[in-house]
């Protein structure tokens, strides 16, 4: 029971940080008909930045945290739109995939030719010490990884639904035309969504690399679990994005202790299948109807 | 016509120009991991081969001859080394150094075989010198030789009566595990959990939970480095007491790096360390740090060490010949009397493994501490 009670706290955990992710490709989606296959290097490389502001600047960790911010809302945010995506909407989706695989690759191999090909060390945000519940074992560091990732998408949901910026952003993804008619700036609306989009990879970044190490090709696994996670959750919902990377994180290490360590990578993918084959729209997804 | 044929001679010159500083020049390819999951080894020995074949061609060469080195990048991926390895043969390579990963040294070394040229490898897997490969050299113990050293140091050292094995599911994890779970149970070891990982695995965390509750006295850990430091944070992470013993890669300055407070109190066997109380390897470590601005890994001291050995065997020969070489370089013992760039007294037997002083450590305070040094086994 306690070996279940760990394995479950540490996919949690981990699966939290795989719904940041997840979080972002939904909030794309919805406000610019954007699936960005560079989520994984978003989330790669704001840890880069903050080493770039620790060391290289010679910053402290939270001026180089608050660094990365700025860097990453910049790059990853606005100068992603205004450079990739807006030259690319009106000709639809495919144009963007491509253009956002050929970004991910880029951004990659930049790193590794201008930083290092090698992982580096990345500070550690949270205590590293232990907490003993009923007999189990638990790392600080999870349950503060869990928490940090779920208040980050619980007050995002609040943001959206609370606020009268979120209800417009809101508008803008559920029907763009009608939000125009009605006043809403559409443009600063999924302006906004992609600013939120590079604050969550920082986030999900922050978290993850003092665990993973900061590497170049960390976005490949990232990217694609967490891609999996906003399919397995419905990729219209930011729910179920949250539900999708819990459930990838809680899947992954169950079926690695219990099933089969060699072929841990094979089971998300199983469950993506059977999603699809079952709902396709996802655990949270509705579904939607487009015109051809 | 007179242009054509000044033309004609301008030509002719400088092609006899090209021949002649191609015949005052050897060819030696360096095919290794310089991206991918094993760029942290493979940049390591690059920059330890180039520094080698610099200072050797700044005392004027091999007979005479300078050192033009070509560096291939395996991207850590055998098939690809395959292929790199074939472009350096191609290319009139004398000797191949590399590379380190002993899935792409099992799928290239073929080729060496069969064009009859001698490869260096920094490759630790058993089945590297037992295939009857006559071209094929370590630089390094093999699992074969250092297993059997840490199960013992397992059982005597650490009086472990159950070991928790963790490895990497490759050539290099699986020759490894195999020997040392062979080797404790020899020894009356019980193997209280055998887990396996895969390369560039980036989440520990049910691993190292199932090392947890195994009861295990002792971990035994043999992956590559990334994963060595990311498997030391999550068994940091997750409290675990047990002491973590390992073989060369855990014991690499690059994990105690990346793992930080993490690393303290690891143990292991190392074959080379830039630690080791040998000046030869401390003025290396030394001239490394100062080259390239990081504390050199045992994979520099192995490249180092391949080339110099390139050098020493050549000059014994007096000629450049990669069949004689292989030969000679059998049952060969090269002192740092005869050649100081070896470093180390190092004797090759007829399979092309190495015999060496090692070395027993502790990672103490970020840092290798030796706490014991093995002779060769061949004394």
């Amino acid at each position: 029971m306690g070996e279940f009670f760990q394995l479950l706290v540490s996919g949690l955990a981990t699966g939290s940080i795989y719904a940041l992710a997840a979080v972002g490709f939904t909030l794309l989606w919805q406000a610019s008909q954007t699936i960005n296959f560079a989520q994984g290097e978003f989330v790669m490389l704001p840890a880069f930045f903050v080493l770039i502001g620790t060391q290289v600047l010679g910053l402290n960790l939270i001026l180089g945290l608050l660094f990365a911010l700025v860097v990453s809302l910049l790059l990853l945010g606005l100068v992603f739109k205004r450079l990739i995506i807006d030259p690319m909407l009106p000709h639809g989706v495919l144009p963007i995939v491509i253009s956002t695989i050929a970004l991910g690759i880029l951004l990659r191999d930049s790193v590794k030719e201008f930083y290092s090909a090698e992982a580096q060390p990345f500070p550690a945000i949270f205590s590293e010490r232990t907490l003993s519940v009923f007999g189990a074992v638990i790392s600080l560091q999870d349950i503060a990884i869990l928490i940090t990732s779920l208040t980050t998408i619980t007050v995002l949901q609040l943001f959206l639904t609370r606020t009268r910026t979120g209800r417009c952003m809101q508008a803008t993804a559920q029907n763009r035309g009608v939000a125009e008619i009605l006043g809403v700036n559409v443009n600063r609306m999924i302006l906004y969504t992609f600013l939120i989009n590079a604050g969550l990879a920082l986030m999900a970044s922050v978290l993850i690399s003092p665990i993973y190490l900061a590497k170049f090709s960390n976005g490949e696994s990232i990217g694609l679990i967490a891609f999996i996670a906003a399919i397995v959750g419905g990729f219209n919902q930011v729910r179920g994005a949250l539900a999708g990377g819990l459930l990838i994180g809680v899947v992954d290490n169950m079926s690695a202790a219990y099933i089969s360590a060699e072929y841990r990578t094979a089971f998300p993918l199983m469950l993506l299948i059977i999603i699809i084959l079952v709902r396709p729209q996802g655990l949270f997804g509705t579904a939607e109807e487009r015109s051809v | 016509m007179r242009l054509s044929k000044i033309l004609m001679a301008v030509g002719l010159s400088t092609a006899m120009m090209i021949g002649s500083a191609q015949a005052d020049s050897v060819k030696i390819g360096n095919v290794v991991e310089l991206t991918g999951g094993g760029a942290t080894v493979g940049i390591n020995w690059k920059n330890a081969v180039e520094m080698a074949f610099g200072e050797i061609n700044a005392a004027g060469g091999i007979l005479s001859r300078k050192v033009e080195l070509t560096n291939y990048d395996t991207q850590t991926n055998a098939q690809n080394s395959r292929a790199m390895v074939q472009k350096a043969l191609d290319n009139g390579s004398y000797v191949i150094l590399g590379p380190i990963y002993s899935s792409s040294t099992k799928v290239n070394m073929i080729l060496t075989r069969r064009a009859e040229i001698p490869q260096i490898v920094g490759s630790e897997a058993p089945f590297i010198t037992t295939a009857g490969n006559p071209y094929i050299f370590r630089t390094s113990f093999g699992a074969a030789q250092s297993m059997p050293k840490l199960a013992a140091y397992l059982k005597d050292g650490v009086k472990a009566s159950s070991v928790g094995v963790v490895w990497v599911n490759d050539d290099f994890g699986k020759g490894g595990r195999d020997t040392v779970i062979s080797e404790l149970k020899k020894r009356g070891v019980k193997i209280a959990v055998d887990i396996s990982t895969e390369v560039g695995q980036a989440d520990f965390a049910s691993d190292v939970i199932k090392l947890k509750n195994s009861g295990a006295d002792a971990i035994f850990a043999y992956l590559h480095e990334e994963e060595s430091a990311r498997l030391l944070k999550e068994i940091k992470k997750h409290g675990l007491k047990q002491p973590v013993v390992g073989e060369t890669t855990l014991m690499n300055q690059k994990v105690i790096d990346l793992a930080g407070d993490a690393a303290n109190g690891a143990k292991g066997h190392v074959g080379l360390s830039a630690d080791a109380p040998v000046p030869a390897v401390k003025e290396f470590a030394k001239k490394f740090e100062a080259k390239y601005g990081n504390k050199p890994d045992h994979n520099a001291i192995k490249g180092y060490i391949a080339a110099y050995t390139v050098k020493y065997v050549t000059e014994k020969l007096g000629k450049f010949d990669s069949k004689a070489f292989a030969k000679a370089l059998h049952g060969m013992t090269i002192s740092p009397k005869n050649e100081p760039g070896i470093l180390m007294e190092v004797t090759w037997d007829d399979k092309g493994d190495i015999d060496r002083q090692s070395f027993l450590v502790e990672v103490v305070n970020g840092k290798q501490k030796i706490t014991q040094i093995l002779p060769k086994l061949g004394k």
